[in-house]
């Protein structure tokens, strides 16, 4: 090619691209992008993340008028309602904690109602002392939350008849009111993040760029962090020792003083991670736009999304085989434990490195020039 | 033959070129590190990180602490003092030095354009920027109208070397027949008013992008180096950075080659931004007579011989630095063996997680590493799919656990990289205890062959 002809095709190229760069009205006829990423935020806010706050908010006011009612009136009755009521509220709770985003961030919503293992001995010197602030100190996320109740409700003796006689001592008066403390500043955490995303739907939906700010890049990145940390790491890795050197921690597991639902516990949060990964609604089967019809638009075609639907799938199928307890578990057979753990690292390799590569989604926190 | 090159080495040509050079490349350099540091990245990037990447041999190179600030304000005053031309040897050396020192000391921040900066910083040390047009020049009270022609043409070929070996790096499968990795990144960048759901979706589009960056680089030096071509080339060269910068986070990037092109032009080009230069001093009420008189005599400038040559030998050194990768056997993209320095510029897609287990090789116990422990989100991700990285990160943990009181301290990786769209696939060897190996320049034998075949450079 001489360089007449190069020059010419070069005249060409710049022509084009500065006539796509100022024009738009002509070009957008017949050239439409089939894909509207804000579909995806807004099925995400409507159909899960709205609608599992519907569900949780109340079942969290009714957990606190239970104990309430509990405070007024201990018998046993009236403890097993509180103890079902947390059960049934921290099975919600799995599809929320991935959620991490703006007021829930701003109030450390996640910190404050799932921060395990809990710290008795803080628990105690703030019934003790009668002085504590669960809202500013940082140092009392261990001591409240699902974690704390865990220990009030199930830790503080062996049976259920003997925590009742415990509770009707007079002179444990202020372990019945720190329960009450625990489950108001809950129900007031969550009332203010519920309000909140109500509150800013709107803009939120909107927010669809591809930026580090964007609602959609920190609803992938939160998704990520959540499936590595909250599930891989803290419900399996720690417990089950692989970052302590085959030294397992029973005692952080999930529920721990309860630990006959640490099964159902993280397959709650499977069903979560898998339902926001396609769109699901909550509590229902229909699908809408997700990062999988997304990432099925970037490439082309399924097999990413559909690799990791199966990593999900096999990840729960290895969950389904393991003893409903988990500190059972990790006595009786802690390898099981491991094999799960290294099941989800498959997820997060897949997450991480190919998903993150066909969205070009950045990682919210990293800044510096490429070239 | 002989003749004709001595010939060569005698003419002279214009000094003003190479002022105006000086002066873009000073003034672009101080703004990059103001930059730098006013986003908060010397804190972040040099003395948050407990541990940095070195470069092999240069393990004595390092951040020191809040000293590390020092080196980028000397490296910013003489990059200043360059701009003006005020003891110019003095001050490009400085800031080559200097310069080169900051990107020595955690390779992580790798970018070829700051490799680039360090080797123009270099040649100018023996070419003569200074000649006209310079305080210097002012403060001797003798200025040169020209300089040999070979000192302005080393940094043309410099620039032509970076252009055609971005080029020639383009020539591959991925990237020609595939549009990759170009259609990821485009695609993604849907956000983009008008073009972004429009444009910047079309299949066309990404092949159009892949094979026009292909031929632009290649045929640019050419259309410079050419009077006819030279101002549709030029026009071509603002469109495709000015395009690029709207497209990628490349910092400064754009500016620093858009500007350093000019020194392709003839010298009224550059007697006309000198002018210019003045008329924006006298509108700010500046005494320019002193300056007027720096470029107005006419003297010849001699340059040593030694310089010709060191810059002869470094010019082939930069031409065969690039080919290196043909010496290394297995796929360049993903074993990464002479990836860097070589002008490969946003060629690859590459993202990787690698999980760190420290083993006691006598028992068998392990546990996994939280890489948060140890590394910033930034380094990291760079970590995460570079062999060599990987490499010296274990021996930094497994020396770290050694210390720690651990015995028969193993470090295995278990490490999966995604390149350019292709689905992950594991990438170091899950047996290798990285203790027992040591980086060189050998092949590294112990990254897991690519599954696929990327045909090209």
């Amino acid at each position: 090619m001489n360089i007449k002809k190069t020059s010419y095709i070069y005249l060409l190229i710049a022509f084009l691209i500065a006539l796509s760069c100022s024009d738009s009205s002509d070009s957008n006829e017949n050239v439409v992008d089939n894909f509207d990423r804000q579909t995806i935020l807004e099925n995400v806010t409507d159909n899960i993340i709205l609608p599992a706050f519907d569900d949780f908010n109340p079942k969290i006011a009714q957990l606190k008028e239970s104990i309430t009612q509990f405070s007024i009136s201990t018998t046993l009755a009236n403890l097993e309602t509180v103890q079902e009521l947390w059960v049934d509220a921290y099975k919600s709770w799995q599809h929320l904690e991935m959620f991490n985003i703006a007021k829930a961030e701003e109030l450390y919503f996640l910190q404050k109602m799932n921060t395990y293992p809990t710290s008795v001995s803080r628990i105690e010197n703030n019934i003790n002392t009668n002085n504590y602030n669960l809202d500013s100190n940082n140092n009392n996320w261990s001591a409240q939350g699902f974690p704390a109740l865990d220990y009030l409700l199930f830790g503080l003796a062996d049976t259920n008849s003997e925590t009742l006689i415990f509770y009707q001592n007079d002179e444990n008066l202020a372990y019945l009111n720190y329960l009450q403390a625990v489950a108001s500043q809950m129900l007031q955490v969550t009332d203010m993040v519920h309000q909140d995303w109500i509150l800013i739907r709107d803009v939120f939906v909107t927010s669809s760029e591809n930026s580090a700010t964007s609602s959609l890049n920190m609803l992938t990145n939160d998704f990520i962090y959540y499936f590595e940390k909250g599930l891989r790491t803290n419900k399996f890795g720690i417990p089950a020792g692989v970052f302590s050197g085959n030294n397992t921690r029973a005692a952080n597991v999930e529920a721990y003083y309860n630990s006959t639902i640490s099964k159902t516990l993280a397959l709650e949060a499977i069903e979560a991670v898998e339902g926001f990964f396609k769109g699901q609604t909550y509590n229902s089967t229909s699908t809408g736009e997700s990062l999988k019809s997304y990432l099925d638009y970037m490439t082309d075609n399924t097999t990413l999304s559909s690799t990791v639907l199966m990593k999900f799938s096999d990840s729960k199928l290895l969950i389904n085989t393991l003893d409903d307890n988990f500190v059972n578990q990790i006595v009786l057979n802690n390898e099981l434990m491991i094999d799960v753990f290294n099941k989800l690292q498959e997820g997060v390799v897949l997450l991480k490195t190919d998903m993150l590569s066909v969205l070009s989604i950045s990682v919210d926190y990293i800044d510096a020039d490429g070239d | 033959m002989i003749n004709s090159i001595a010939n060569y080495f005698n003419k002279q040509s214009s000094a003003a070129p190479l002022a105006v050079f000086r002066m873009f490349f000073g003034f672009l350099m101080f703004i990059s590190l103001v930059r730098f540091w006013s986003k908060g990245w010397i804190e972040s990037l040099y003395i948050e990180p407990s541990f940095h990447f070195s470069y092999y041999g240069f393990e004595w190179v390092k951040p020191v602490g809040l000293y590390t600030y020092a080196f980028f304000i000397i490296c910013g005053i003489s990059a200043f003092f360059v701009a003006i031309g005020y003891k110019y040897r003095l001050s490009i050396l400085i800031f080559f030095l200097s310069f080169t020192y900051i990107e020595l000391m955690d390779k992580t921040t790798y970018l070829n354009h700051y490799y680039f900066v360090s080797l123009v910083s270099f040649i100018m040390l023996f070419i003569p920027c200074n000649a006209m047009f310079s305080i210097d020049a002012i403060s001797i009270r003798k200025s040169y109208k020209t300089v040999p022609k070979w000192t302005i043409d080393s940094l043309k070929l410099m620039l032509g070397i970076v252009y055609f070996y971005a080029g020639i790096t383009k020539i591959n499968s991925d990237w020609l027949l595939n549009a990759m990795p170009l259609k990821l990144w485009l695609k993604s960048k849907y956000d983009l008013p008008f073009i972004g759901h429009t444009l910047m979706q079309q299949e066309w589009f990404h092949f159009f992008m892949s094979w026009g960056g292909m031929f632009y680089d290649i045929s640019i030096p050419f259309l410079l180096l050419f009077r006819k071509t030279r101002s549709i080339a030029f026009v071509l060269v603002v469109a495709f950075h000015i395009t690029t910068r709207v497209l990628f986070p490349i910092g400064m990037f754009p500016y620093i080659m858009i500007l350093s092109t000019i020194i392709f032009f003839d010298s009224n080009v550059h007697y006309k931004i000198i002018h210019f230069t003045i008329k924006i001093l006298e509108f700010f009420k500046m005494k320019t007579d002193n300056l007027k008189l720096s470029f107005s005599q006419v003297n010849h400038y001699k340059v040593w011989n030694t310089s010709l040559l060191i810059i002869v030998v470094f010019m082939t050194i930069q031409i065969i630095i690039p080919l290196r990768s043909l010496l290394y056997p297995g796929e360049l993209f993903w074993n990464e063996q002479g990836y860097r320095f070589s002008w490969r510029v946003m060629l690859m897609e590459k993202k990787g997680n690698s999980v760190f287990k420290i083993v006691n090789s006598k028992t068998n116990s392990f546990f996994y590493v939280n890489n948060d422990d140890f590394l910033t989100p930034v380094q990291q991700k760079q970590m995460s799919f570079q062999p060599d990285m990987i490499l010296e990160y274990g021996h930094y943990l497994g020396n770290h656990f050694k210390s720690q009181g651990h015995q028969n301290v193993a470090v295995f990786v278990e490490s999966y990289v995604s390149l350019n769209g292709r689905l992950s696939q594991q990438f170091i060897d899950p047996s290798a205890n990285l203790m027992e190996l040591k980086d060189s320049f050998k092949h590294k034998f112990w990254i897991k062959p690519l599954n696929d075949e990327i045909k090209g450079f």
